[in-house]
């Protein structure tokens, strides 16, 4: 349940995005719980959460900055790394692993030659290995944004990838 | 009036294959032959046979079309709704017979279910209030407000035998009696939709499929128990599920079912959904309420319950998605109806998404009691490709495996438990001859270790190192002294974690060793994986049935095979990478993995 910076990408957010936020965070100041729905639409607006957004969220709730680190890097969906334009998702749950999504996988980080949790350097591609998406019925899985590939072989992997390089 | 309804799924799996734009085409060809007045398209939640998606089904008739491809909808729209005839090419093989077709409910994959929880799944529009209504939805809602106390509610519950159908299996109508016994001025009803067992999708597919019977269960629950608020805490992965859940409360609100003086029985009871955010440990109650609170989702030690002690600090009852999707069911045709199905101890139904290596992958719902030989062979139509029954693993990672021999245990809580397993959520997973049971056991325990939330040290660092035992002895450096070690450890965790989470992650460990011992003791003292999956422990050879055909050589990433055309060919073993690929391209099944 860990995260760091991979690398560290300049942040550069906009008045809009930092517009958004604040109305986001007016809106649930004094609900009880409101960190963890701010942090989602935050995440919603940046793409990702680093500290400058983080900052903005704890002065806006009145929290700590600790405490909003906390739990951005408890959950594995709220990310301190920007994410690419194609967001490729391995399914590893059970269903995927037996019928061989490792090896999907794998021959996803030997072609983009990325590993799990980074982003390319170009920004266009970032890969997670992601639990159940629930679609046991069509494994072994893998998304690309909202995209879903179903039933894959390996010998399938440079062909799909291909499509999003163009 | 419509004279043919053309039901299509919209559940996770079929929309990932495609059923959107099926809808979308089929609504488009309706148009276009002007049948759109005639003919109504309802997107509905799963119907459960996944592996064969995308799925419709065409009444009256009752035609059940597999693996529709967005280029057969002319042909159906043209063929089966204008001229009346049935597209037979597309329909499932299952339901053809030399009489015409069969119902669906009499093809061996629904024959033997029942179906409770998921009655509605299939069958209505989820996101039409009006359709629930008239399957005869909020009828128990009604039921209760205007002729019962919250008392005689929470007795009909206890009496039906209900227990917890998220995992541990506790009766539901206790929890009910304690919270409601509880004195505060505010307390909650929750919802535990945070299914995170990998292989599992049954609260997602009721969520997608009857959302309103989950929000009619929490209601009547507020009434038992004297909350007015409901939370729903559903994983963030569930797009389509928390999409549809939102509609139907909105909808809800709209016709006074949700919100002030509700029936005008002065009850007031509303719903506020709270996304998850991936972390596997915040199904455990008390770290789904602590995630609740906006905190780290780290649980707490009980007691205080959160009957007594839950959410902001008040009484807080929770319970799982496919125990409240009983619930309407109970108060409208008793509880001694409930309690007629299922064994002695374990009443009702049971959903199982049913996983892996079988060949109806999907979600089924069956009486308890049912043996796992049913579920296997006569519902999941056994295992595909010729290969042989190994294992099934229920439970997730908190759970364990079922050995071929005990293939006829008839599955209910404590039968599970007796054998070193448990009931888990439902997921089930089926196992060939092609799995090893310790790179499983190993699976599982990447996954604790990387959900454990730290707080405490028996599964943080506990876990951790039964991880490394276990690669010991998957890369072949393992003896049986470490066999007897992570089996010392596992009792160690399991007696001193603070949670559920840690208290079970040793079970896949526990519970291979017990059946499959001998597997890991070929792992440490032959250096062999039987299943050969286990790379440092395989080795690939060339037999005699080579003919030299050199398309393996040719292939081989890094060029450790060699020979002459037409010759034998061999392999070096100390530069093969033992990716399989000669395998997967040898024509001659000349090569083998020993």
């Amino acid at each position: 349940m860990s995260q760091k910076v991979t690398e560290k990408v300049p942040f550069n957010g906009t008045k809009e995005q930092e517009e958004k936020l604040l109305a986001v965070i007016a809106e649930h100041k004094g609900m009880n719980g409101a960190l963890m729905p701010v942090l989602q639409k935050a995440q919603d607006i940046y793409g990702y959460l680093p500290f400058e957004v983080q900052k903005i969220i704890a002065e806006g709730l009145e929290c700590s900055l600790e405490e909003v680190y906390g739990v951005v890097t408890f959950y594995s969906q709220f990310s301190l790394n920007p994410k690419g334009k194609y967001k490729i998702g391995v399914c590893l749950g059970t269903a995927c692993y037996v019928k061989g999504s490792g090896k999907i996988l794998e021959k996803i980080q030997e072609n983009l030659n990325l590993a799990v949790g980074e982003c390319t350097p170009d920004g266009k591609f970032s890969l997670e290995a992601t639990r159940c998406i629930g679609a046991c019925g069509l494994a072994p899985v893998f998304t690309i944004n909202d995209d879903v590939y179903g039933r894959v072989t390996e010998d399938e992997i440079d062909g799909i990838l291909a499509k999003y390089k163009e | 009036m419509y004279r043919a309804h053309i039901l299509v799924c919209g559940g996770t799996g079929c929309t990932s294959s495609g059923s959107p734009a099926i809808i979308d085409e089929l609504n488009k060809e309706l148009k276009a032959q002007g049948l759109e007045e005639e003919v109504k398209v309802v997107q509905t939640g799963c119907f459960g046979l996944c592996a064969l998606g995308p799925i419709m089904i065409v009444y009256p008739e009752g035609a059940f079309y597999s693996r529709v491809e967005l280029s057969d909808i002319p042909e159906i729209v043209s063929e089966h709704i204008v001229k009346g005839r049935i597209v037979e090419r597309l329909l499932y093989s299952e339901t053809v017979t030399e009489a015409g077709i069969k119902s669906l409910n009499e093809t061996d994959f629904y024959k033997k279910q029942l179906r409770v929880a998921l009655r509605n799944c299939g069958v209505i529009n989820p996101e039409n209030i009006d359709e629930y209504i008239g399957f005869g939805g909020y009828q128990a809602l009604g039921k209760v407000l205007t002729e019962m106390t919250p008392q005689e509610v929470i007795d009909v519950i206890k009496e039906s035998g209900l227990r917890g159908r998220g995992g541990g299996g506790f009766p539901t109508g206790l929890k009910w009696q304690f919270t409601a016994n509880a004195e505060s001025d505010q307390k909650y009803v929750a919802c535990n939709a945070d299914e995170g067992d990998p292989g599992a999708f049954m609260d997602r597919s009721v969520l997608e499929g009857d959302p309103h019977a989950v929000i009619e269960a929490m209601a009547i629950a507020g009434y038992a128990v004297g909350a007015s608020q409901g939370y729903v805490y559903i994983r963030a992965e569930y797009p389509i599920a928390v999409q549809r859940l939102q509609i139907a409360i909105d909808q809800a609100r709209e016709y006074g079912l949700l919100g002030k003086n509700i029936f005008e029985k002065g009850f007031d009871f509303d719903i506020e959904i709270r996304l998850g955010a991936g972390a596997f440990v915040c199904g455990e109650e008390t770290a789904l309420i602590t995630s609740i609170e906006g905190n780290r989702g780290e649980p707490r030690p009980r007691p205080p319950f959160p009957a007594v002690k839950g959410l902001f600090g008040k009484p807080t009852l929770l319970n799982n998605v496919e125990t409240y999707a009983n619930i309407t069911q109970i108060i409208l045709n008793g509880p001694q109806w409930f309690a007629n199905m299922g064994t002695e101890k374990s009443k009702g139904t049971k959903v199982f998404a049913l996983g892996g290596k079988i060949k109806n992958t999907g979600l089924v719902e069956i009486p308890m009691g049912t043996t796992l030989r049913e579920v296997i062979y006569d519902i999941g139509g056994g295992i595909p490709d010729g290969k042989k029954f190994k294992a099934a693993q229920t439970g997730g990672p908190s759970g364990g495996c079922i050995p071929a021999d005990l293939i006829d245990i008839k599955i209910d809580y404590d039968n599970l438990l007796s054998i070193g397993s448990m009931m888990g959520s439902g997921g089930l997973i089926v196992m060939d001859e092609e799995t090893c049971m310790v790179d499983i056991a190993k699976f599982f325990l990447e996954f604790t270790v990387e959900e454990s939330c730290g707080k405490c040290t028996p599964c943080r660092v506990g876990t951790k190192r039964l991880l490394e035992l276990l690669e010991k002895v998957t890369n072949g450096n393992g003896t049986l002294e470490d066999i007897d070690k992570m089996e010392a450890l596992c009792h160690h965790i399991k007696s001193s974690s603070l949670c559920g989470l840690g208290q079970s992650a040793p079970n896949p460990v526990l519970s291979t060793l017990k059946y499959f011992r001998d597997e890991y003791v070929a792992h440490v003292v032959d250096k062999k994986c039987p299943a050969g999956v286990c790379k440092n422990l395989v080795q690939f050879k060339i037999t005699d049935k080579c003919i030299g055909c050199t398309l393996c050589a040719r292939n081989c990433p890094v060029n450790a095979i060699s020979g002459e055309v037409k010759n034998m060919h061999t392999i070096d073993a100390t530069k093969c990478i033992k990716c399989g690929v000669c395998m997967d391209k040898c024509k001659f099944k000349a090569i083998i993995k020993e």
